[in-house]
Formats: structure tokens, C-alpha cells, sequence
């Protein structure tokens, strides 16, 4: 009975101990070089690694931590406390709750824009070639529920053009969308043009007109609680300068 | 006692912390919407549903696992709790490349006429897939308690191996299969990776209360709070049902049980 309690207790101390250590010793002010910590949409993830590469060879001693997700729940994560230098969101709305909250230093600058496309498995199995074909009887089309950035561009786009689609699903994320195309459940989606070059050859891409009606626009700022503002700044900059610019285009982004 | 203190506490912090944040004068409206109301009458008649599947598949296979004897038998039941362990995303994924499309039966059942992608079977099979195990392992351990010499005294008493099973096995292991098939119900209803990816989302078909507060956290932190809390109060009050339910049953009324039943049999 004692060792079996002596075992327990010293596991229930090591649990405290790593919990403890975990909450003293915060990323960010390591001792030989400085951490930026970069919140970026799960869309700019290509982009910003190759990016962050970059700005770790120009800045010797600099590590670049990027943590990518859904625009909102970055926002939550930063509202409550979440070690961020840098927030990077795919939609306005989602830095409008941070900069209204006064958590963002100055106001956020626009960066990149992504518009809406038709992806399909490469066989196209409901010869989808328009976006009014999705309308069509007998398609299974998947968009994003319009909660989510991609829905609300979609909605934006069906109203615009006077179409009704009527999805077999309204999934909570883009990637959730081109899954269910990728792996064939779906005849066809509504994606961001970037998803599609990520996919590569894994979707047949249908780019349409009325696309245009709704572009997402994807604003940076630095993070007030930030620890490294310097840092942040030069990471902006490189971000809007050509070099980010460069990137962001062959991923397929606009520019704003 | 300090550490079961803390152990409890690491638990109840965070749902008193998610009870702090409901907005209550909004309560009611948003847990009440349409949206809502439609989640959560779908998870019930899909957790419903799986639980009847799980009693189903799993009745045989707690049989099978706690009486019998050969070869593969604990390779068997690995695999059977396997969902236990995997991320429900992975048992979504191999759910997809199995009833999907383009999946192994998916194809002739499509072929059959039957579309199981984006439909409440394909929810009500998520959710069996991952509730499966708890069955099982309820069944299971209540049958090992239970022990066969009631079993082999019912036998000798000239019972057929199906009177033994209904009369004598099943009523000694009742608190044991109600409590799995409660644990079972319980888990469907927060059942949330294999559907999202397997399943897909959609209000009224697919989209059951997990599914809906992901969704609503997006934009309506209140309302995915007030649903977050609607689902903690049901999980709480049948996880407490089935704790009850074997609890004074599992000790005291199972010799009151086994006696009566072997009384039963011998008339």
C-alpha cells in the first residue's frame, strides 16, 4: 500500500512540478536569442513558413514560433492571454474583435485578399465546369458554414448571383471542405483559390466569375501583450514588403 | 486525500470556470433557438440509435471475450477497444475509407442505392464506432465478477445454453449492461471528431450539439457557452444515472439477484 501511494505522490509531484515550470518559464525571453511568436489563418501556412525562414536567416539569433489556425479561434486564444507577438487573421471581422478590444498596437494592415473557387475530384464525377452547375440537381456541393469566413463569401456570392445552392454539408473550416472533395465524399466545394494550389493535383480547380463579388481580406497587426514590439514590426514590414508580397502571390494570394 | 482534492478540482475548475461565463438572462432564447433545439433533438435520436447498436454488437462480443476461450481472443478484444484510444478523427477517417464513396463497401453500397456520406447513418455509425468499446468493457467486467458457477449450475440442472443465457447470465449482469449501455449513450452524445469527418455537418442531418457548438463559437461565444453547458447538464445527469444504477445493485442485490434467478431455474 505505501509504495503504491509513494509512486502516486511522486507522480502527482512531477505533474505539479512540470505544470509549474511550464508557467514560469513563458516562450519568449530565452536568454541567447529572442522568440516571435506569429498567430497566423491556417490558409497562410505555406507562405508564412517559407517567410518565417526567411526572417530567422536575415535575423541571426531569432526564432520564429508560428502557430496557424482558425482566424476566430486565434482571436479567443489571444482575448484570453495566448503569448502572441503577431496576429495574422484571414478575415477583418475576426482582427475587428481584437483592434475594438484595443489588443492590437495601431490599426492592423491589410496584406493579402483570397477569393473563392470550385474545387472537384480530379475525375469530376458530376462534370461540374460552372459555378451554376453547383445549383444543379444531383450535385453534392460542400461550402462552409456561413458562421465561418469561407460561408460568409459563398453566401455573399450565391446572393450576388441569384443562385441557390443547397449543400450536402456547411463544414466549420475550409480545409474540412476540401477534405470531403479530396477524398471523393463530395462532387464539389467551395475553397479559397490558396487551398487549391496547397491541394495541387489532388482537385481539379473551376475558377469562376462571380468569385469576385466577395474577396477576403487578410490584415496583420503586432499584439499589445506582446513582448517583443521591435521584432514584430520588422516581421509586419517584411510580411507587406516584396519579399512577403512574392510569396504570398505564388501561394496564390492578391494583393489588397 | 490533498491530491484527490486537487485531482477533483482540476476537474470541476474548468466547468465551474465555463458556468461563470454563461450569460444567464440569454439563456433560455439561446438554448432554445431553432438551430439549437435541432442539435440537440438530433444528437438524442442518434445516440439513441447507437446505443441500440452498441447493445446489439456488443452483448455478443462481451460474450464472447469474457466466456469464451481461443486462440486471437485478446488480440480480439485490443481491437475492440481500440477506438477507446484512437483519436475520434483517425476512427472517422478509417470510417471514411470504409462506408465512404470511394471506400471499400461504400462503392457497392452506393451501387445498392444506399448513401450512407453525408446522412444521420453516417452519424449514427460514427457514434457507434466510438461507443462500442464502453459497452463492452462494462459487459465484460460485470460478466468476470459475476463469475460462470451460476452458469454451470443452471446447466446441470438440465438448462439449455439459451435458457442459462436469458434466465440466469443476462438478469446477473443487468446493472453491468445498463451501466455500459448509459456510458455508451453518454459518449455518442459528445461524439464529435468521427462525425465532423466522416459525417460532415449539416443543420437537421448531420449536424448534431458538439458539431453546433464548434460552429456557434465562431461568432456567438454565448450561445456555444449556454449549449456547452446544455450538454455537460445531460452528460452529468446520465453518467450519474448509471453510477447509481450499479452501485448499491453491483454488491449487496447481486447474491439477492443470483439467488432468485437460481431459485427460478431449479422450479
Amino acid at each position: 500500500m505505501i509504495p503504491a501511494f509513494k509512486v502516486t505522490a511522486l507522480l502527482a509531484a512531477g505533474f505539479v512540478a512540470a505544470a509549474l515550470s511550464g508557467c514560469t518559464a513563458p516562450a519568449g525571453d530565452g536568454g541567447a536569442g529572442k522568440t516571435l511568436t506569429v498567430f497566423a489563418a491556417a490558409s497562410l501556412k505555406t507562405p508564412f513558413t517559407a517567410l518565417a525562414e526567411q526572417f530567422e536567416a536575415r535575423n541571426p539569433g531569432t526564432t520564429v514560433t508560428l502557430s496557424f489556425a482558425g482566424s476566430a479561434d486565434l482571436a479567443t486564444q489571444i482575448s484570453q492571454g495566448a503569448p502572441a507577438d503577431v496576429f495574422a487573421s484571414a478575415d477583418t471581422r475576426n482582427m475587428a474583435k481584437l483592434s475594438d478590444a484595443s489588443l492590437v498596437e495601431g490599426s492592423p494592415r491589410d496584406f493579402a485578399t483570397n477569393v473563392l473557387t470550385i474545387a472537384v475530384p480530379p475525375a469530376n464525377p458530376a462534370s461540374v465546369g460552372s459555378f451554376a452547375d453547383l445549383a444543379k440537381p444531383g450535385v453534392r456541393v460542400v461550402t462552409c458554414a456561413a458562421q465561418v469566413p469561407c460561408g460568409a463569401a459563398a453566401k455573399t456570392v450565391e446572393q450576388e448571383s441569384g443562385l441557390t445552392l443547397a449543400p450536402v454539408s456547411e463544414e466549420s473550416s475550409v480545409t474540412d471542405v476540401l477534405g470531403k472533395v479530396m477524398s471523393g465524399e463530395a462532387d464539389a466545394g467551395l475553397v479559397y483559390v490558396t487551398d487549391v494550389k496547397t491541394a495541387g493535383d489532388k482537385v481539379k480547380e473551376f475558377p469562376f466569375a462571380e468569385s469576385a463579388k466577395a474577396v477576403n481580406t487578410y490584415p496583420i497587426a503586432a499584439v499589445r501583450t506582446g513582448r517583443n514590439k521591435d521584432l514584430a514590426a520588422a516581421f509586419i514590414a517584411t510580411v507587406t514588403g516584396p519579399e512577403g508580397q512574392k510569396l504570398l502571390s505564388a501561394a496564390g494570394f492578391g494583393t489588397p | 486525500m490533498a491530491i484527490a482534492v486537487v485531482g477533483a478540482l482540476f476537474v470541476l475548475l474548468p466547468l465551474a470556470a465555463m458556468v461563470s461565463r454563461v450569460n444567464w438572462p440569454q439563456f433560455i432564447p439561446l438554448v432554445t433557438s431553432e438551430s439549437s433545439l435541432t442539435a440537440l433533438g438530433l444528437s438524442l435520436r442518434t445516440a439513441a440509435a447507437s446505443t441500440v447498436l452498441c447493445v446489439l454488437f456488443g452483448v455478443p462480443l462481451a460474450l464472447v471475450l469474457a466466456r469464451g476461450d481461443f486462440p486471437g481472443q485478446r488480440l480480439l478484444r485490443s481491437f475492440v477497444l481500440l477506438p477507446l484510444v484512437l483519436p475520434p478523427v483517425v476512427g472517422g477517417l478509417a470510417l471514411l475509407y470504409a462506408f465512404g464513396r470511394q471506400g471499400l463497401l461504400g462503392r457497392s453500397l452506393e451501387i445498392a442505392g444506399i448513401q450512407i456520406a453525408f446522412s444521420t447513418t453516417a452519424v449514427v455509425l460514427a457514434q457507434t464506432f466510438v461507443a462500442l468499446p464502453f459497452l463492452v468493457v462494462s459487459l465484460e467486467g460485470a460478466l468476470r465478477s459475476a463469475g460462470s458457477r451460476y452458469e454451470a449450475v443452471a446447466a446441470t440442472l438440465g438448462a439449455r445454453p439459451t435458457t442459462v443465457l436469458r434466465r440466469v447470465t443476462l438478469p446477473l449482469v443487468l446493472p453491468g449492461l445498463a451501466s455500459g449501455a448509459v456510458l455508451s449513450f453518454a459518449r455518442s452524445l459528445g461524439e464529435f471528431g468521427a462525425t465532423l469527418t466522416f459525417a460532415g455537418s449539416l443543420q437537421g442531418v448531420t449536424r448534431t450539439l458538439p458539431l453546433e457548438i464548434y460552429l456557434q463559437r465562431e461568432t456567438d461565444a454565448d450561445s456555444a457557452v449556454a449549449l456547452s453547458l446544455l450538454l455537460v447538464v445531460v452528460a452529468v445527469a446520465v453518467v450519474g444515472l448509471s453510477y447509481r444504477g450499479p452501485g448499491p445493485a453491483g454488491s449487496c442485490s447481486k447474491a439477492a439477484l443470483s439467488k432468485g434467478t437460481s431459485g427460478r431455474v431449479a422450479t
